[in-house]
């Protein structure tokens, strides 16, 4: 019997990918997980990737509608096509998740993240690391005669950086929120 | 407005409402409130066992033959973690059950109280769901919530914690018909377009087989019903997993017997060789699967789940079908009847020649004995002499459990209850009396070993209480017989520490309890002693001593291939090396 005609990575027909589960690509993935905001939810969602033995590489959370009682957790996670879809079934199934949405396949997406920096030096240092945060848009959100505190937003890539230039410059503290991301348009 | 009645009213209200008529528990100081409530009612009985985690067992056994939630109620601290065992054996084989656990008084949570637990915490990974409930008029609606998601979808273990403050206070109770359940409402119906692409399969296939597993028997009595409709209507082998046993019958004349790792030859090699797979509730586990790059090679797979995070976990299927088996298969006989499909007859009746070839082997052939009781005579003389009975069998965990799954024989769904995912020694004595309690007037019977049934031995004596005739059909080779095998087998029969030194006189213990002991050593007497057994009003340990050493075949050694298996009398030594013995 001739195997059926069903292409490899097409998901027409259902609500799951058909892509080869042995591929060793590693994928990088942006999750949006819309959850009741009830107490625990966010370890149920935790233990699920530890427990399972999944990636977690940022997890945010916080309330985005007070009466509607929900959160969203934004999650980068990497994984084989097979586990990200894994992970994907895995949350579903999980009683108070409303929605799972995957950003990097459903279309174009915006992902930021933000951080604060604490800057330390003198002299032509402390020069430098104020013409670097201008040329990378950060903000002086507090100043000391020693410590400079930038706030930044943008892609985890410019704030690392960002990070890679006030090294040297005397950075001695760094805060970053994790991503939050949402679908374009 | 109702008049307010406190939590543990709601409790004793709420388990009403659902129709519960029996919960398994065992009380202490944050649960007495129920309890309290519990003693001044009528319609619930409750059964005291003698242990929490046997409780748990019971309400599974409860669940599993009548597919209603079965119900435990435990305290806080150690008797929420006794449970824990349950509720992951529960979580395994998608059993759905309610866990009722007493918590510390709300003021007190966080302050390491007395018999303060983070029950919660615990079993929030061995849970569908649990809830802590915090105000008095949150618990009707949860209570009512919690049944709802132990029954639906996937069905699985809920846990539900009451801080005993919460029990005291009063507040306004929610009835079942006015509680919102709207958030969770899994998805029932399969894509058409799918079953429409899988019907076209079906009349092409060449070496078709349907491979059925627990999800037709969670699916309810007319998945099963609908099963044996699509064997009839295609004329397909029908093979089932362990927890599947029943939905299609033995007496069938498309069965093939269980498959994978102690499987029957034909089920195996028929799952290898096929051209179309039709997986109908089950999930691929490693126990059916063996070593996965290897598994049916050829073949196109449909999957039938409730679940979706069983599609493509282990294997890569074709045709994934997200929805309740019942619902599933109506469409698809609907669809197959009305676009008058045909199976290929010549095909199929040149697979069938290829089965009957593999079922001349006989792999479930054994070499008996005058002298010393086989193990496998003893379950072919059980069946015999139970055949035609409202029989309901229990089992424990191990090799006596794959030769009841081998030579008992199951035309009926819900008749069969056995620990498979979790594999939990312990299980089959406490789940015993669940389904006895379900089932007052059958017989039930739960064939053990000697090692899984001294696990949960206490329970005798709630059998006893209770006056529950349950067979307790133990199996003793004075073994933990399967570690003995896989010693044998890949551990250089190094028997380390598996042997059941120092067993006690089961006729005496039995007595001791007040129950009946009968022993049974020489095959001539095996038939008169399971008749005493069977007629005898009241519990029986029936203790029948059996060949030692008998290995449990056939085997697919793990991380091996479904046509690699071992047959009986093969040579056993040294058979599973390099990476299987790393798998369990």
């Amino acid at each position: 019997m001739n195997r059926l005609n069903i292409e490899q990575g097409s998901s027409r027909h259902s609500a799951y990918d058909l892509r080869n589960p042995n591929a060793d690509l590693i994928e990088r993935h942006t999750l949006a997980v819309i959850v009741d905001n009830e107490a625990g939810v966010l370890a149920r969602v935790i233990g699920l990737f530890s427990g399972r033995g999944y990636n977690i590489e940022s997890l945010t959370v916080a309330e985005i509608d007070h009466t509607g009682h929900t959160s969203r957790i934004t999650i980068v996670t990497t994984g084989t096509p097979a586990v990200i879809e894994q992970i994907k079934a895995q949350l579903g199934r999980i009683v108070p998740v409303h929605e799972v949405h995957d950003l990097t396949v459903e279309g174009p997406s915006v992902e930021r993240e933000l951080a604060l920096f604490k800057v330390s030096g003198d002299g032509e240092k402390r020069v430098e690391a104020l013409r670097l945060a201008d040329i990378f848009r950060a903000s002086v959100v507090d100043s000391t005669l020693k410590n400079f505190t930038f706030e930044i937003t943008g892609s985890s890539e410019k704030i690392d950086a960002f990070a890679d230039l006030m090294r040297p410059l005397g950075l001695t503290e760094m805060a970053r929120t994790g991503i939050a991301a949402l679908a374009r348009g | 407005m109702t008049k307010p009645i406190t939590g543990a009213q709601m409790v004793v209200q709420a388990l009403k409402d659902q129709g519960v008529d029996v919960v398994f528990g065992y009380p202490g100081g944050a649960v007495l409130p129920i309890y309290d409530e519990i003693f001044l009612q009528e319609g619930i009985k409750h059964i005291l066992v003698r242990h929490e985690q046997a409780a748990v067992h019971a309400a599974e056994g409860y669940a599993r033959s009548t597919g209603k939630v079965g119900v435990a109620i435990v305290t806080s601290g150690p008797g929420a973690t006794n449970a824990v065992t349950g509720l992951t054996d529960a979580l395994m084989d998608s059993i759905p059950i309610l866990v009722i656990s007493g918590q510390v008084p709300t003021f007190m949570i966080g302050t390491d109280g007395f018999q303060e637990a983070d029950t919660i915490g615990i079993t929030r990974p061995c849970t569908k769901h649990n809830w802590l409930v915090r105000d008095t008029d949150r618990l009707a609606p949860i209570l009512h919530e919690a049944f709802h998601v132990a029954r639906s979808g996937r069905p699985g273990p809920v846990l539900v914690d009451i801080p005993k403050d919460v029990q005291f206070a009063a507040g306004a109770y929610v009835e079942k018909s006015k509680t919102d359940v709207s958030r969770y409402q899994p998805r029932l119906k399969g894509d058409p377009a799918i079953l429409t692409m899988l019907a076209e399969a079906m009349a092409t296939a060449k070496r078709p087989i349907i491979y059925s597993g627990g999800g037709v028997i969670n699916s309810g009595p007319v998945a099963s019903q609908l099963l044996r409709e699509l064997a009839e209507e295609t004329g397909f082998p029908v093979t089932s997993t362990l927890m599947g046993l029943g939905a299609y019958p033995a007496s069938g004349d498309k069965w093939l017997g269980m498959l994978g790792m102690h499987g029957l030859y034909e089920a195996n090699l028929a799952m290898h060789g096929c051209d179309l797979m039709i997986n109908i509730g089950a999930r691929f586990d490693d126990r059916i699967t063996g070593r996965t790059g290897d598994f049916s090679p050829n073949s196109v797979k449909a999957h039938i789940d409730i679940d979706p995070s069983s599609i493509n976990k282990v294997i890569h299927v074709d045709m994934p079908i997200i929805g309740d088996v019942a619902h599933v298969l109506e469409d698809l006989l609907r669809i197959w009847k009305s676009q008058g499909r045909k199976t290929d007859k010549e095909a199929l009746a040149e697979w069938w020649r290829q089965i009957d070839e593999w079922r001349a082997v006989d792999c479930l052939g054994f070499e008996n004995s005058e002298k010393v009781i086989k193990p496998q005579h003893a379950l072919k003389r059980l069946e015999e002499l139970t055949r035609g009975m409202d029989r309901y069998i229990t089992t424990e965990v191990g090799q006596h459990q794959m030769w009841a799954a081998q030579y008992l024989r199951f035309d009926e769904p819900n008749r069969w209850m056995t620990s498979g995912g979790l594999g939990t020694m312990g299980y089959g004595q406490p789940a015993s009396m669940g389904v006895q309690m379900a089932h007052p007037d059958s017989l039930v019977i739960n064939v053990a070993g000697e090692a899984s049934w001294l696990m949960n031995m206490q329970e005798m004596g709630t059998m006893v209480q209770y006056r529950m005739p349950v067979k307790q059909f133990i199996l003793n080779n004075e073994r933990l017989g399967m570690v003995r095998q896989w010693q044998e087998l890949l551990h250089g029969e190094r028997y380390s520490q598996s042997w059941s030194e120092a067993l006690p006189d089961f006729v005496k213990l039995a007595e001791a309890f007040g129950a009946k002991g009968i022993k049974c050593s020489d095959p001539a007497d095996l038939d008169d002693a399971i008749m005493e057994m069977l007629n005898y009003d009241g519990p029986v340990i029936f203790d029948c001593l059996v060949e030692k050493h008998e290995n449990c075949f056939p085997m697919i050694p793990s991380g091996e291939a479904h046509n690699t298996m071992l047959l009986p009398n093969a040579k056993t030594q040294g058979q599973i090396t390099g990476t299987g013995a790393v798998l369990v």
